[in-house]
């Protein structure tokens, strides 16, 4: 699941650099959500996951990109988003995605929330080589 | 660039209706506003109104969780109202159930709990 998009469904690259950028890039999936025809809830499940990715990505990953696309398989579609950022890393993975814990001074509840609001979710990190979260919503 | 939200009053309540996707700084504008205008205005109850609102996240319902908390500090009561279905369902499934803050569907239902004595409106 490294590379959801699918051949001539290029993502869009939004930068992740200041909080002002989250409304543009929850605007940007909320388009895609639409346009996927992904039922309110699951679109608003999806928009939401991605605030928080987005969140940490600036927070704790001290910015970077999120790409964000349509993607298909198995005869489905769906709607993906890849957060990138080359930041510290999690060292520990499942402590982090523990509900309630936090590094930084937030509810804990970004990458485990997010992972309960999507489809398909996968974390790649390590200490000092960045973190990239990879979620789908697919269409019901 | 700071935006910040208008507070309406009336009577002793205020009222702050959020009718676009907030950035960050505007939230923490928001929480800093209430406060500052429950004491200047010796207000009674404040309602916060997210209907227009497609999502809440976790920053924003920390928010609407310190308004609660920071208006009680204050010897005043806060409602939010008319939270969408699938923004609520989203909530919870997040794993914010926004235990003490107060809700009605509505803005009249909110003002009407508002209204209550303290015991029977407060959960």
């Amino acid at each position: 699941m490294t590379a959801p998009w699918t051949a001539g469904e290029d993502p869009q690259v939004h930068p992740i650099a200041r909080s002002g950028d989250l409304v543009h890039i929850r605007q940007a999936i909320r388009t895609l959500s639409q346009e996927c025809r992904l039922s309110l809830v699951d679109q608003t499940k999806m928009i939401t996951a991605a605030s928080e990715l987005a969140r940490n990505t600036l927070i704790y990953g001290g910015g970077g990109t999120v790409s964000s696309g349509l993607v298909s398989a198995n005869g489905k579609r769906g709607v993906a988003a890849v957060f990138e950022d080359s930041g510290p890393g999690i060292a520990d993975v499942e402590q982090a995605m523990t509900d309630g814990w936090t590094s930084g001074g937030g509810l804990g509840l970004g990458l485990s929330g997010a992972r309960r609001l999507v489809d398909d979710f996968q974390l790649v990190t390590a200490p000092g080589e960045g973190t990239t979260v990879t979620i789908i919503k697919w269409v019901r | 660039m700071s935006e910040r939200l208008p507070i309406l009053r009336i009577g002793d309540i205020l009222l702050v209706s959020v009718q676009f996707d907030l950035e960050d700084q505007m939230v923490l504008n928001l929480q800093e506003d209430l406060a500052n205008e429950i004491v200047a205005k010796s207000a009674r109850g404040v309602v916060i109104d997210i209907s227009a609102l497609e999502i809440v996240d976790s920053f924003v319902g920390r928010m609407l969780a310190t308004v609660a908390a920071i208006s009680r500090v204050l010897d005043a009561r806060t409602v939010v109202v008319g939270m969408r279905p699938a923004v609520a369902i989203t909530l919870v499934e997040l794993g914010l159930s926004l235990g003490g803050v107060s809700t009605a569907l509505d803005l009249e239902k909110g003002l009407a709990k508002l209204r209550q004595p303290t015991s029977s409106a407060l959960r």
